[in-house]
């Protein structure tokens, strides 16, 4: 019954006469594009694993028409996300903002890389004085190359 | 042999954070807004849409404001918790009803029972958004001065109301 | 009875993974062969009861037995067989059972492969694992036993997670326990050699094999997950640094660098301590990721049902394994020997190098995965780490060692000079930074990043042109096609791994590039047009699936007036426990995926869409297969065929003394 139904709403209007150009959701394609710039890098409290552009829950649609309104009253970036901080505090940000608290968070990388890089280069700056070179000879590569190659049982 | 020991010690000061992290709740999350003035509303009365309901009226009073609504299963849990308070008078609470049909919450509130001195009606979730609301039901501890002392996210239970809300209410109420 | 039965066997195992876990190690020790020879018996054994109790399980689901809860729990009688048998894995309990038996199978593996091996190590080895497998057997029959009866029966199950009701989604939780369980085996390498004192370059050589398996099947795995992520979520995404993404993520990073860490040890001899502690950590991130999944610590998409008791025994369980095996590196490591000598400017030396940026951003993810837990647990606050800040760290990290990738499979061992490094790889570089600059501006539009990309991108496989160019040059052979034959597997492995990430960063660099969605409303008959190609909205109408019913719209795509593809994008309701599912169509390509979702109904029979285009996406998932199919290459070498060929011929060989030290 459904189908009929279906069927005759699309020879309906799938004529030409119909057939038009689809609108965009957003009445305004502009301040939309910012939104989504901006929702990519919040995070949903209710389902807490999305973004805000993700989120279906209804939390994050009331969000999503704050910031559309703050658009419209032509707020700054800044300022829309000062009115989500001070609401939800920092958790809504995705990118966690440099403080006291998030230097480790922000340096740690960085840091981690030159203690690796140095230790790497240190390591081998000794090795090259304390080793004597070839330690694994060709003699004793043929004998692992050997042994894996008998096989059997050796202990 | 000590840059031998460095995996260890990183790995027992992980577990310990594991540890501590077992006994946290990682889906709460903390107001900024405690400590603040608590924002400003007026919101029609659930009751009677002609009057409006606004934290100005309450200066001088220590109050809960309690975010809930028909459609939240939170709330059913915690309301029986409400109406032993309300019974006992120790704190008035004000109820805000969150994004809900009028009716529906009337139906409930009729069902249920009433705790709440006054009832805002919150249709559009806007003055939910002002206080920092993420799941109903939260409920506020607000001050002489109308500044927000405690927010409970979540159901209410006896114990959180007999540890932490009553004794908060009492140190309020004496300044 | 048949859940009995399983878990009778899952008890037998344990007992039988306490025996493995203990005597062979201790007999090793001692020197005793009558105790290490239990462990070959016990291990099949332990494979075969775990292997029972999982079929058992299977059964359950088959036979629809709503009288075991972890079966009324995670499926339905509407549910069809072939997703009521990945609903085994689709909770908590199956999974772990799912691990077990990975665990015991690789194990069996083991036993089937390590006849080359000595007596002491395949016992120590084998023991090692079975400890591991007396942990998960614990934790399954204590506080997660997937066979507990519910009685009265439920009439009917709650159902299987409509979002894991998908043929991605039974293949990838056994591809990624294949991997991080894999990682297992090199874990008890190393812990067995450092049982033992004996870390050899035989030790590294044996390890290879194994850990390139199981990271083969952990690229897999992850691919599979993201792809999964792709079209199941609706939101077009590919990967969100969700915490169970960082998860797999964290020892695939540690066993990439393990895989050619370990080409150092066997090479040079050189590094052994580093390797095992590697190989400790890789198998360590694979349990913390098991830990951050089921403990509820990390709030994700993905988290199981979370249970205080389970988080601390899993993390009793952590503490010890990994605790005790890190406590036995700080105790063994100092006293192994520093193996050949090579120059900083070397493969060697890049190859470490190497490791030092991969290494970086495991730790990076790491520190940004557990970072609100430590301020949270500080009590600083609460703050959120995502994609924006995993995004700017892990670049600049990744683009070093991308670099690197391109030099250091031409570069000498023990000792490589710049000016000849830089006149073979001239070219290489000319050609990638002229087109890096001048392609995006041929595509359309000109970034830093998309350069940057394409700069990597072509790097590396002009890099692997003149590597393999050089290589055809010093084998034997007449024509081209018996000297491209006379290139090891191992060389074609490591060329096809890299082109994988060519192909990966490719697919990467396009889409964050030129992708474009567009949210529209569409009323019957309407078009929108996105990337070239106009979608036409024929109308929606109801369908009915085995457990579901669905609103499914009708999208036809042409370009240029050419008929493309139809899409039939869905919005499916799961009755069982009321829930509403966006089915995405996508139409695939090489070049571009189409992707189309429904959102809402609107009035007047319009819908919200949402429509993507996607450049080269697929190239993200074809280069992970690329590079597995690398590691398949590499481990089907002749040398290891050959060890294994021979081994099957040398069984009966007389035992002689053993010889534990080779280098």
């Amino acid at each position: 019954m459904k189908m009929k139904w279906v069927m005759l709403i699309i020879l309906c209007v799938s004529g030409p006469a119909w057939a038009g150009e689809a609108r965009p959701l957003a009445d305004d394609p502009v301040a939309e594009a910012r939104l989504k710039h901006l929702a990519v890098e919040l995070r949903c409290l209710v389902c807490q694993n999305q973004t805000l552009a993700d989120s279906n829950a209804p939390l994050a649609e009331d969000l999503r028409r704050e910031v559309r309104d703050m658009i419209a009253k032509d707020m700054s970036d800044q300022e829309i996300i000062e009115f989500l901080v001070s609401r939800y505090g920092d958790f809504v940000l995705y990118r966690p903002p440099l403080k006291a608290t998030t230097t480790l968070l922000w340096v740690g990388p960085f840091a981690l890389l030159t203690i690796g890089a140095a230790a790497l280069v240190i390591t081998l700056r000794r090795r090259a004085h304390t080793v004597v070179d070839v330690v694994v000879t060709d003699e004793e590569h043929r004998k692992v190359e050997q042994l894996l190659a008998e096989g059997g049982k050796r202990s | 042999m000590s840059r031998f020991l460095l995996p260890l010690s990183i790995f027992v000061v992980v577990v310990i954070f594991l540890g501590v992290g077992l006994t946290l709740n990682p889906r709460e999350i903390p107001s900024p807004l405690v400590g603040k003035a608590a924002p400003e509303f007026s919101q029609p009365q659930l009751y009677d849409q002609e009057k409006t309901f606004s934290p100005a009226d309450l200066k001088g009073k220590v109050w809960l404001l309690n975010f809930w609504a028909s459609w939240c299963s939170g709330c059913k849990t915690e309301h029986p918790v409400l109406m032993e308070l309300a019974k006992s008078g120790q704190v008035p609470i004000y109820g805000m009803d969150y994004k809900d049909q009028r009716d529906e919450a009337v139906t409930w509130l009729q069902r249920w029972g009433n705790p709440y001195s006054v009832v805002g009606v919150d249709e559009a979730g806007r003055v939910g958004i002002n206080f920092g609301v993420y799941g109903v039901p939260e409920t506020y501890v607000i001050d002489k001065q109308g500044v927000i002392r405690y927010k409970q996210i979540g159901p209410l239970y006896p114990d959180t109301i007999e540890k932490t809300i009553l004794p908060l209410v009492k140190q309020l109420e004496s300044q | 009875m048949i859940p009995e039965i399983g878990h009778f066997a899952l008890i037998l195992a344990l007992c039988v993974a306490v025996m493995q876990g203990s005597l062979p190690i201790y007999g090793a020790a001692v020197g005793n062969s009558a105790l290490m020879a239990v462990a070959k018996p016990a291990a099949r054994a332990q494979f075969l009861l775990v292997l029972i109790a999982f079929c058992c399980l299977g059964y359950a689901f088959a036979e629809k037995d709503f009288s075991v809860l972890y079966v009324a729990a995670t499926s339905n009688s509407q549910l069809p067989l072939h997703y009521r048998l990945a609903a085994i894995w689709g909770a908590h309990e199956g999974s772990l059972l799912l691990w077990t038996f990975i665990l015991t199978l690789w194990m069996f593996a083991v036993t089937l492969f390590s006849a080359h091996l000595p007596e002491t190590t395949r016992s120590r080895i084998l023991g090692v694992m079975g400890l591991v497998s007396v942990g998960f057997l614990l934790f399954m029959l204590t506080v997660s036993n997937p066979f507990e009866r519910l009685i009265p029966a439920a009439p009917e199950g709650r159902d299987l997670n409509p979002l894991l009701q998908d043929p991605g989604m039974v293949i990838h939780p056994p591809m990624l326990y294949m991997g991080y369980v894999g990682f297992s085996v090199a874990f008890a390498f190393a812990i067995a050699a450092l049982l033992g004192g004996n870390l050899d370059a035989a030790w590294a050589r044996w390890s290879r094999p194994w850990t390139t398996v199981a990271w083969c099947f952990l690229t897999i795995g992850i691919a599979l997950g993201s792809g999964w992520a792709y079209y199941e979520l609706g939101w077009g995404g590919w990967w969100f640094w969700d915490p169970v993404e960082n998860a797999s993520f964290m020892p695939w990073l540690a066993g990439t660098a393990l895989v050619h860490s370990l080409a150092v040890t066997d090479k040079r001899g050189g590094f052994k301590v580093w390797t095992v502690l590697l190989a400790i950590m890789a198998f360590s991130l694979s349990l913390l990721g098991t830990f951050l999944v089921r403990s509820g610590v990390l709030t994700s998409v993905h988290a199981f049902a979370t249970d205080p008791k389970r988080g601390l025994f899993i993390l009793a369980f952590l503490a010890i394994v990994i605790g005790g095996s890190l406590a036995l590196y700080a105790w063994r490591a100092p006293k192994v020997g520093l193996g050949g000598s090579f120059a900083m400017l070397s493969r060697e030396g890049m190859l470490l190098a190497n490791n030092v940026l991969l290494v970086a951003a495991m730790g990076s993810v790491l520190l940004g995965t557990l970072y609100p837990l430590f301020l949270d647990a500080l009590d600083l606050g609460k703050i959120s780490v995502g994609p924006p800040y995993f995004d700017s760290v892990f670049v600049p990290l990744m683009v070093p060692a991308l670099f690197l990738m391109g030099i250091g499979p031409l570069a000498q061992w023990k000792k490589a000079s710049v000016p000849d490094l830089a006149k073979r790889l001239k070219w290489a570089f000319g050609v990638s930074v002229v087109s890096a600059l001048t392609l995006p501006i041929v595509l359309g539009s000109w970034t830093p990043l998309l350069s940057l990309g394409l700069l990597l991108a072509i790097w590396i496989m002009t890099t692997s042109a003149i590597g393999l160019r050089e290589r055809l040059a010093h084998v034997n052979g007449n024509s081209l096609v018996e000297r491209l034959a006379s290139v090891p597997r191992s060389y074609w492995g490591m060329l096809v791994a890299h082109c994988g990430i060519a192909v990966f960063i490719v697919g990467v660099t396009m889409v964050k590039g030129f992708e474009t969605e567009k949210d529209v409303r569409m009323n019957v008959g309407e078009t929108a047009s996105i990337g070239d190609y106009l979608f036409r909205f024929d109308g929606a109408q109801d369908v009915v699936g085995p457990n579901y019913t669905a609103v499914q719209g009708t999208f036809s795509v042409s370009r240029d007036g050419r008929d493309t593809t139809v899409l039939y994008p869905e919005k499916r309701r799961y009755p069982a426990q009321n829930q509403v599912m966006t089915e995405a169509a996508i139409d695939p390509g090489l070049l571009r995926d189409l992707y189309v979702s429904l959102g809402e109904p609107l009035d007047d029979g319009a819908w919200s869409v949402r429509l993507y285009h996607k450049p080269f996406i697929d190239w993200i998932w074809g280069g992970c297969f690329i590079m597995a199919l690398g590691g398949a290459l590499a481990i089907s070498d002749r040398r290891y065929r050959l060890a294994w060929r021979r081994q099957e011929q040398a069984v009966p060989v007389p035992t002689r003394a053993a010889r534990r030290k080779v280098a």
